[in-house]
């Protein structure tokens, strides 16, 4: 060994809805403190330098790329991934409208869409098709051509407001 | 007996059984795989293009906190002696009928003797972390001797080039000639001919998941496990077992959910054999995730190719003679040989009589990342180059571009159509159905119709604004051979389970072959099993690529069932006390013709089956119920399309808008529309990325000018438009469903059809778009240039 480990530093934060705490280093980046000490592989990394949007999670409520966080910078927030939308077996509406529109292939980006088209929703909740096709340019998927997923979006939208 | 084939869920609109669990978060890709003991490798990649390895230092990584384990090239070479080069496997009747010359490097799995390419790995270090392998990584020092980078494709072939592979003595590591008729005199007697040059640039497959590798040795059975995110299970375990010395029984070759693939995960790469021979090397499991930078800079690319045509017509703009003479980028190495280069040629005779044509194609190897199929695979190239020439001759005789492409068209009432030069299999290609006419006609009645459009785009010029209108035609050749494979088995439950060499990648296979087999078996789709991409569940596959494994592998499904039936059949009217001929297949058991109830399960019947005292089976009936079929095709179904579209230019800005984008498309039997749609639409947004947004840059040193996805602009919900679908079935008599390939097809056309709208629009600069990508900056200088001309 030439040099010391790197010190090692707390993390405390609530990832849907349960508490978490452990220890990381430093430089950890919050998408792989949350995939490989959380274990909630469901947010993937795409790119890691926060241009795909396929680790996209809400951070206390708030769409954010966990690829260019660091895990320290999650200390004391509350953070959903995709993994906390579904009740127990009932999809989220918004899963529902794309498990029924096709808006996925490979799947590997749909967290990232998932978590980014629900803060959007949030923020609009009866958007055009323009307003959505503009929202989701943050989160690239290579499969599906983006058409099914601006239909699952706007068909899921409805429900959502019914909802909130 | 009677086995009907009742369409009840071939052809519905059924939404995927795979969904859920990539839904939920819980799919598990690659990257999510985890096993005890794991280890995480980092590679370490050239920075140049073109150098000598003199030396490789590892001392410094290997002693770096978290570091196992570290390997050069050089020292790789030493223990396992690089493969050498070989002949490339064609099939003997191609041999036959096409002059042609390959020259095959074998890619080592880490450099040794020369870096070829900026991202050619050099070396692996292996530690307790990504982040601490990524950081040893970055200690390992690289003494190089620089070599001139050769960058330029055309350059490469001349005498005085450096040579990137020097046992050659030459970059010309490809060459074939096609022709058909008697070329020069058809240039000859024509009255028009034109001359152009076509460069349809290098850009990529871009999954969103990159590459990634796991591999497991276990030493009491001498055997290795490897899941890797790939398209082609059968081949890893392959290749891996020439690797290690160990017999392909010992390996098994498991891809779990693939995060996208489109044809660059379709080979086997040098990591893919590393990670297992490391495992064993270490005796712990080894993983590997590409990061994204690496993908750029490693995972393979893409089109790339320079056309010099010559065409000559006649008064009414009917094609009489064709020459070509282009050159394919292919990069440091040539993973998939003829593939590319030889898809282009046959591809380009289109949707369209072709008589008397000419064409040669040479591969030249550079100092860039190695060029494999990407969707498309090298179809798209010859789009552009047909496709331009049609509007070409309509702009030089004063016709409509449908109206040239309508006079050179193949009829519906002439199919089959031979076209006169052989497939890639050596098989004579004949258009085994079809409709081309029909096609063209129902794209642009999508859009309005061509004069309607003549009309508007008069209209809006006179308020200043610039409309065109492209067109783009295509045949493609898909499911091509060699086999696919499938075993079709009773389970115990009786439920029907069924296992292929296919391997999806997002394509929804599971559920497509759920509805194939359920209405072979009359059965639900929920009460069949799928399993692939694991080779310890079918012993023989191919793998999923060029549009084949819908038609490939549900051909192998409906054999294997078929001669499977036959033997529940006959155990079913055994059990019925009644003759073979009088049972069918119904309701997920065997029941007596025109009796209705009393059906037999099929869980009955795997039990009466089995091997051993009491079974129900009649004399000379043998044990278990499974078959196993290997579909080996007569040759490709041709699918075809016609994609159309309207786009405004902004001539001060150079921005494309598509205002109207339209697909008429036949694949034959639809198995599943809305995954059908999925699959057009999705590949339509690659192409359209390629022809406006895409591009992989090297500079005179060879330098990736677009190594993130910073500089490497993939396309966004904002820059693809809707896309108009009209569908039009004409099912091959090739497979027993009249299935055609569908995966590639919808990237072929959207770079010429950009091409030809944005030429349209620009007419009257004198602008002609005969490159791709089509991006503002050479809108703007084609606009500036046109005005200083007048």
């Amino acid at each position: 060994m030439t040099e010391p480990k790197m010190s090692l530093v707390d993390v405390r934060l609530t990832v849907n809805g349960k508490p978490y705490a452990g220890q990381c280093e430093p430089r950890k980046l919050l998408v792989d403190f949350l995939r490989e000490d959380l274990g909630l592989t469901g947010t993937h990394a795409g790119c890691e330098h926060g241009i795909c949007g396929a680790c996209t999670i809400l951070f206390n409520g708030e769409a954010a790329r966990s690829c260019i966080m660091l895990a320290v910078q999650a200390n004391g927030a509350e953070i959903t991934t995709v993994e906390g939308l579904a009740k127990g077996a009932e999809l989220h509406p918004l899963q529902q409208a794309f498990h029924e529109h096709h808006a996925l292939q490979c799947g590997f980006c749909t967290p990232g869409m998932l978590m980014a088209a629900i803060d959007f929703l949030k923020v609009n909740p009866a958007p055009t098709e323009h307003e959505v096709r503009e929202a989701m340019s943050s989160v690239i998927c290579r499969c599906t051509g983006y058409q099914n997923i601006v239909k699952a979006i706007l068909a899921a939208a409805p429900k959502m407001r019914a909802s909130a | 007996m009677t086995i009907a084939t009742e369409s009840r869920y071939v052809g519905k609109p059924m939404v995927r059984r795979e969904d859920k669990r990539l839904l939920t978060g819980r799919g598990q890709y690659i990257a999510d795989f985890t096993l005890p003991r794991m280890l995480h490798a980092a590679f370490v990649r050239s920075p140049v293009a073109h150098a000598r390895i003199k030396s490789v230092d590892l001392s410094a990584a290997r002693a770096a906190p978290g570091v196992v384990y570290a390997l050069s090239g050089p020292e790789l070479a030493k223990i396992v002696p690089p493969v050498s080069d070989s002949q490339l496997s064609l099939p003997a009747k191609w041999k036959s009928q096409i002059q042609h010359k390959f020259l095959n490097p074998q890619q080592p799995m880490l450099a040794h003797d020369k870096a070829r390419h900026v991202g050619e790995a050099i070396a692996i270090v292996v530690a307790e972390s990504r982040y601490a392998a990524e950081d040893a990584a970055e200690l390992v020092a690289v003494d190089f001797e620089p070599l001139p980078a050769v960058v330029d494709a055309e350059a490469a072939l001349k005498p005085d080039s450096a040579v990137v592979h020097e046992q050659y003595k030459t970059n010309t590591i490809g060459e074939f000639v096609l022709r058909k008729g008697d070329v020069d005199s058809a240039f000859a007697r024509a009255k028009h001919k034109l001359r152009r040059r076509f460069h349809h640039h290098r850009y990529a497959a871009i999954p969103m998941e990159t590459r990634g590798v796991v591999a497991t040795y276990d030493e009491r059975t001498d055997s290795m496990t490897i899941w890797s995110s790939t398209q082609v299970v059968h081949w890893v375990r392959k290749e891996a077992a020439t690797m290690l010395g160990i017999p392909e029984a010992r390996i098994r070759s498991v891809a779990l959910d693939v995060g996208g693939g489109f044809g660059v995960k379709g080979h086997v790469y040098p990591e893919d054999l590393l990670i297992p021979f490391v495992a064993r090397a270490i005796g712990q499991p080894v993983k590997w995730i590409e990061d994204r930078h690496e993908h750029l800079i490693s995972a393979c690319h893409s089109r790339d190719q320079i056309h010099e045509i010559e065409v000559a017509f006649d008064d009414q703009g009917h094609i009489l003679g064709f020459r070509n003479d282009y050159v394919v980028d292919c990069g440091a190495w040539n993973p998939i040989g003829s593939g590319i280069a030889y898809n282009t040629a046959v591809h380009m005779l289109g949707p369209y009589k072709f008589q008397d044509f000419s064409v040669r194609a040479r591969i030249a190897a550079t100092n860039k990342v190695a060029n494999a199929p990407y969707r498309g695979a090298g179809r798209p190239e010859a789009a552009l180059v047909t496709e331009r020439v049609m509007d070409l001759i309509a702009q030089e005789l004063k016709l409509e571009p449908d109206e040239v492409r309508r006079r050179n068209m193949i009829r519906a009432d002439e199919m089959p159509y031979a076209m006169g030069v052989p497939y890639r299999d050596g098989q004579p290609i004949v258009y085994d159905s079809g409709d081309f006419p029909s096609l063209l006609a129902k794209a642009l009645s999508a859009l309005g119709g061509m004069g309607a459009f003549r009309k508007r785009q008069r209209e809006a010029r006179a308020q200043g604004r610039y409309l065109g209108f492209g067109l783009g035609c295509y045949t493609e050749g898909t499911g091509v051979g060699p086999f696919e494979s499938a075993t079709v088995r009773v389970d115990p439950s009786g439920k029907i389970y069924v296992t292929s060499g296919a391997c999806p990648h997002g394509q929804g296979m599971e559920t497509i072959f759920a509805q194939i087999v359920a209405d072979l078996w009359s059965v639900d789709p929920a009460d069949v099993v799928v399993q692939l991409a694991d080779t310890s569940a079918i012993a023989i596959g191919f793998g999923t690529m060029a549009s084949r494994s819908t038609v490939t592998g549900s051909a192998a499904m409906h054999d294997a069932s078929r001669r499977l039936q036959k033997k529940v059949l006959a155990i079913g009217a055994n059990l019925l006390e009644c003759a073979a001929g009088d049972v069918e297949l119904r309701k997920g058991g065997v029941g007596i013709i025109g009796v209705p109830g009393k059906e037999i399960s099929l869980a009955k019947i795997a039990h009466a089956a089995r091997p051993g005292w009491d079974n129900g089976r009649p004399q000379g009936v043998e044990a278990g119920l499974e078959e196993t079929n290997y579909w080996e095709p007569p040759t490709v179904t041709w699918s075809s399309a016609v994609h159309a579209a309207i786009v405004e230019v902004d001539i001060g800005t150079g921005k494309v808008t598509i205002d109207k984008y339209a697909i008429a498309h036949d694949c034959g039997t639809v198995v599943n529309p809305l995954l059908l749609d999925g699959q057009i639409v999705g590949g339509a947004a690659q192409g359209l990325g390629g022809a406006l947004l895409e591009e992989f840059n090297y500079d005179a040193q060879g330098q990736l000018l677009t190594g993130s996805l910073m500089d490497y602009l993939l396309p966004t919900a904002s820059d693809i438009p809707n896309f108009e679908l009209i569908h039009q079935s004409s099912p091959t008599p090739l497979n027993p469903l009249g299935v055609k390939g569908v995966g590639e097809g919808g990237a072929i056309s959207p770079p010429v059809v950009i091409a030809n709208a944005v030429s349209d629009a620009l007419r009257e600069f004198g602008a002609e778009f005969n490159s791709t990508p089509i991006k503002p900056e050479q809108i703007v200088r084609a606009v500036r240039a046109g005005a200083a001309r007048r």
